[in-house]
């Protein structure tokens, strides 16, 4: 690689020595994705501070048929933003400029760098939001949401990250920038913005993204319901589903991770319960309070033992609180654990997490339960103990069958997490090698020379090593909280 | 290969990819109710879908449905209905005969699109017959997946030029157990669009919100009717009219209409327009010019322009230019569907190459006015 070292001074003429980073201290930060520990060394990291900068870069990239991938955070779950080895890793927080709010169309138009929350901050002062909530918005980017198309606890409603792009302007692989959709919420002609999200860095980099933002909701009420057993809560969600009303958020949380919530931030949750469900209306006011009648009246049906209903703010972060910090609690309870993301169709919730009972029993690994219930969307923590010899191959083999369970239930491997280099492997149980022979069509028309994050999402190619444990150091510290 | 223009009527998905592996300049139709995208041209060959029909799979737990391309949104909404379970991206033409495969396609939502969302919100997978005759599966059947790249959502207005769709799933919602119409006429355009621009930054849950022009809006609720007369009262407060309120059979009729365009003249055409509320003044002005008919839907996301004769589209297509918008024609005589400003066509063109190299399928241009 002696080659590449002395290519990569060649970046040197778009970026400053500083922001030109290619020793190995300066490089060893950037080599996974700090949670799930896949790792890999690339040959340099820019840190780009416009995006006149990054459209240089990847065409240096093209040029030189060295690969590349865009990094917002690293918060990626499934190694998605592990860099390619010896590859440029463009580092985008610098990039981070709101371009424009317009408070009368409702949109902001943001650079990739920006927080996820941050895009909330600044549409508070005209009584405005950003749905997509992933648990890690205090510090992830637009850019890894939109090639994430990255969820959170309102999915059920309000959709994914995909749902609120309404336009992108990106540099495709091979230096070419592309501008489509725009400010409007409808678009005439193929969707190509909602082809561009979720493409998990593979379609080059986008450089600017126009969201949509919503009203603020402007009344909630929100209930935590506790059952003698898991089938209990998981019933509770479909009649409530299937009653006509349209809860925000349907979570559900199973023994351990109550128990390790209460234990880590004392939420106020039944800790003998087996199951707790937290149900969230919003909305205007009068339209709430109505559905809410309904809701208690079905709740009360449902055989729940303890009903909380949250008073005021302060109550509803309260419940709110245990569910956001539950992977960092279970976090405690086992210094090391897998994270799944697979769904399953919602009426086979109570099958499927009776299987991954079974499953946890035959390993003899624990896990714990988290998951948007509305959305079947399951977050099974596979507990081990990394120090045990073969613990990890054992959870590792558990969380495989767990995804081979959701596959056969007609369901997905992931819901929100992405692909990544985690389970490309599986992809192939999901799709025939026809569709991704496809995807690989597609993709090699964007990106001729197979430098965008190449290896991840589509099967093939060399795999680094995978070591998966332990809570993201900034979960930690507390920082930060999973679902 | 058919020298003649030629309609071809599969029976089975299978048949239907023979079709396209043995012709070229294929136009695919479903219920022929959008005959400037489904009509054939010169050399052009319709592959008619309306046998390809069926629900697939509807368990209304999960509030999803996969049905065959050429099922009727009628048949759907029936299906859905008995389930209190609705398309909340509201599917325009279904009276008329729409079906889903044709709906995705040209990508259309109708008024109730305004609560949550359009149709590529909506589809969860699809099943499409790509340029090289395979039978390709994107997304899935569950109401969360993030796995593979998002067909489903580039099949939304590909305008049966990227494949040909054999099939689709889609997430539904509970349908509301009643709803309600508020109308209110503004006086002028300017204060109906002081009264949109008002109502969308409120945290208001409407099911629909209609403006024809110059200042009518139809304010539409949804829910349990009992939380009804404080929700209109305040309505009306907000907007400081008392506006009159359409009920039951008339409300529902109202809504019926609107969604399939009973305004505008089947002889003439129709353009759906992707708008802005800061451009309706100006693009207004324009088509009341024209003497052209117009509606503007969801909180004027959406614009549709109805007029009768086919000659006024060139001079809607310099002026979406002008603004920089973009139209589809649904109706009328056009070479290409596609007015105004297209954007991406560069990323387009890529993912045409990929799909369907041999243009077994229709092309993509870059103006009305390019020729083949
Ligand atoms: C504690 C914790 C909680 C989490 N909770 C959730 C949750 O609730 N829901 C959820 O969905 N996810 C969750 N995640 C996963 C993760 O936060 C999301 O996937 C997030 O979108 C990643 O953002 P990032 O800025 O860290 O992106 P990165 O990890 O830096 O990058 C992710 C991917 O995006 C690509 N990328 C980044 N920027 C661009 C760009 N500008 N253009 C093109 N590609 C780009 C990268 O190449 C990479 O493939 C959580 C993660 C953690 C650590």
């Amino acid at each position: 690689m002696k080659d590449r070292a002395a290519l990569i001074k060649d970046l040197g003429r778009i970026f400053p020595p500083d922001r030109l980073l290619d020793s190995s201290a300066q490089l060893a930060p950037y080599e996974s994705d700090g949670l799930t520990c896949f790792r890999s060394r690339p040959s340099a990291v820019v840190l780009a501070e416009t995006q006149e900068e990054v459209i240089q870069t990847v065409r240096w990239c093209y040029q030189h048929s060295v690969p590349f991938m865009a990094r917002g955070s690293g918060t990626s779950l499934s190694g998605g933003s592990v860099p390619v080895a010896d590859g440029v890793v463009i580092a985008l927080n610098r990039l981070s400029r709101i371009v424009q709010l317009d408070p009368v169309e409702r949109t902001v138009t943001v650079e990739p760098g920006v927080v996820n929350l941050k895009v909330s901050e600044v549409a508070a002062p005209y009584n405005l939001y950003y749905a997509p909530d992933p648990s890690s918005q205090q510090i992830c980017t637009i850019g890894g949401n939109l090639a994430f198309n990255s969820g959170g606890a309102h999915c059920l409603k309000y959709g994914m990250t995909s749902n609120h792009v309404l336009g992108i302007k990106a540099v495709l692989p091979d230096g070419e920038v592309v501008h489509f959709g725009g400010p409007s919420l409808e678009s005439a002609g193929p969707d190509l913005t909602g082809f561009y999200c979720g493409n998990e860095g593979l379609f080059g980099v986008a450089l600017e993204v126009v969201l949509r933002l919503l009203p603020k909701p402007e009344f909630f009420r929100t209930v935590m319901a506790a059952y003698d057993s898991m089938e209990a809560a998981g019933n509770a969600v479909t009649r409530i589903v299937s009653s006509g009303l349209l809860p925000g958020a349907l979570e559900i949380m199973d023994r351990l991770a109550i128990k390790a919530a209460e234990a880590a931030v004392q939420a106020g949750y039944p800790k003998d319960a087996a199951a707790i469900l937290i149900v969230e209306l919003d909305g205007e006011k009068d339209a709430v309070e109505s559905d809410y009648i309904r809701l208690s009246a079905l709740i009360n049906e449902t055989g729940a033992n303890t009903v909380i209903v949250a008073r005021d703010t302060v109550e509803r972060m309260k419940i709110w609180k245990g569910r956001k910090s539950a992977f960092s609690a279970v976090g405690r309870l086992s210094a090391d654990f897998i994270v799944q993301d697979g769904v399953v169709p919602r009426a086979r919730l109570g099958e499927a997490l009776a299987e991954i009972e079974r499953l946890s029993n035959i390993y003899n690994l624990r896990v714990a339960n988290v998951f948007h219930a509305g959305d079947g969307n399951l977050h099974p923590l596979i507990l081990y103990d990394g120090r045990e010899e073969g613990a990890l191959e054992r959870a590792e083999e558990l969380a495989g069958k767990i995804i081979k369970l959701c596959i056969s239930m007609g369901g997905s491997i992931t819901g929100e997490h992405g692909v990544g280099l985690e389970k490309k492997a599986y992809l192939p149980e999901m799709f025939s090698p026809v569709d991704i022979e496809t995807m690989e069509r597609v993709r090699a028309q964007i990106d001729p020379k197979f430098i965008s994050n190449t290896g991840k999402m589509l099967p093939g190619g060399e795999a680094p090593a995978l070591v998966i444990r332990g809570l993201h150091p900034l979960e930690k510290e507390g920082i930060l909280s999973r679902e | 290969m058919v020298a003649e223009s030629t309609v071809f009527l599969p029976a089975e998905v299978d048949e239907a990819a023979r079709i396209v592996r043995e012709n070229r300049n294929l136009r695919p139709r479903g219920g022929g109710t959008k005959p400037a995208l489904s009509s054939p041209l010169a050399e052009e060959h319709v592959v008619d879908m309306s046998k390809i029909s069926g629900i697939l799979e509807y368990s209304p737990q999960e509030f999803t449905i996969s049905a065959l391309a050429g099922t009727t949104i009628r048949e759907i909404e029936d299906a859905l209905a008995e389930n209190g379970q609705y398309l909340p991206f509201d599917p325009p033409l279904a009276t008329a005969g729409a079906t889903l495969g044709g709906t995705l396609a040209a990508g259309l939502s109708g008024p109730g699109r305004r609560r949550f969302g359009g149709i590529r919100d909506f589809v969860l997978g699809v099943r499409f017959i790509d340029g090289w005759g395979n039978v390709v599966l994107g997304g899935g059947k569950v109401v969360k997946n993030a796995a593979g790249f998002d067909f489903p959502k580039l099949m939304a207005g590909s305008l049966g030029r990227l494949g040909l769709l054999t099939e689709a799933t889609f997430k539904v919602f509970p349908r509301p157990h009643s709803t309600i119409t508020l109308e209110v006429d503004c006086g002028s355009l300017a204060q109906a669009l002081t009264g949109i621009n008002y109502l969308n930054s409120l945290s208001i849950d409407l099911e629909a919100l209609d403006l024809i022009p110059p200042g009518r809006l139809y304010i539409r609720i949804g829910g349990f009717a009992d939380s009804f007369p404080k929700r209109i009262k305040r309505l009306q407060e907000l907007l400081e009219h008392e506006g009159r309120l359409l009920e039951n059979e008339v409300e529902s009729q109202f809504w019926e209409q609107t969604k399939e365009f009973s305004w505008s003249s089947p002889e003439g055409f129709l353009v759906k327009i992707p708008m802005t509320l800061a451009k309706v003044e100006k693009f207004d002005e324009a088509m009341e010019n024209y003497g052209l008919a117009r509606c503007y839907s969801s909180g004027a996301c959406l614009c549709w322009v109805a007029g009768k004769d086919s000659r006024h589209l060139p001079d809607i297509d310099s002026f979406l230019h002008s603004l920089d918008l973009t139209g589809l024609v649904l109706r009328g005589n056009v070479d290409y569907p596609i007015l105004g400003a297209q954007k991406g066509l560069g990323f387009l063109r890529r993912i045409k190459e990929a799909l369907d190299p041999e243009d077994r399928f229709l092309s993509f241009k870059e103006t009305i006015s390019e020729s083949s």
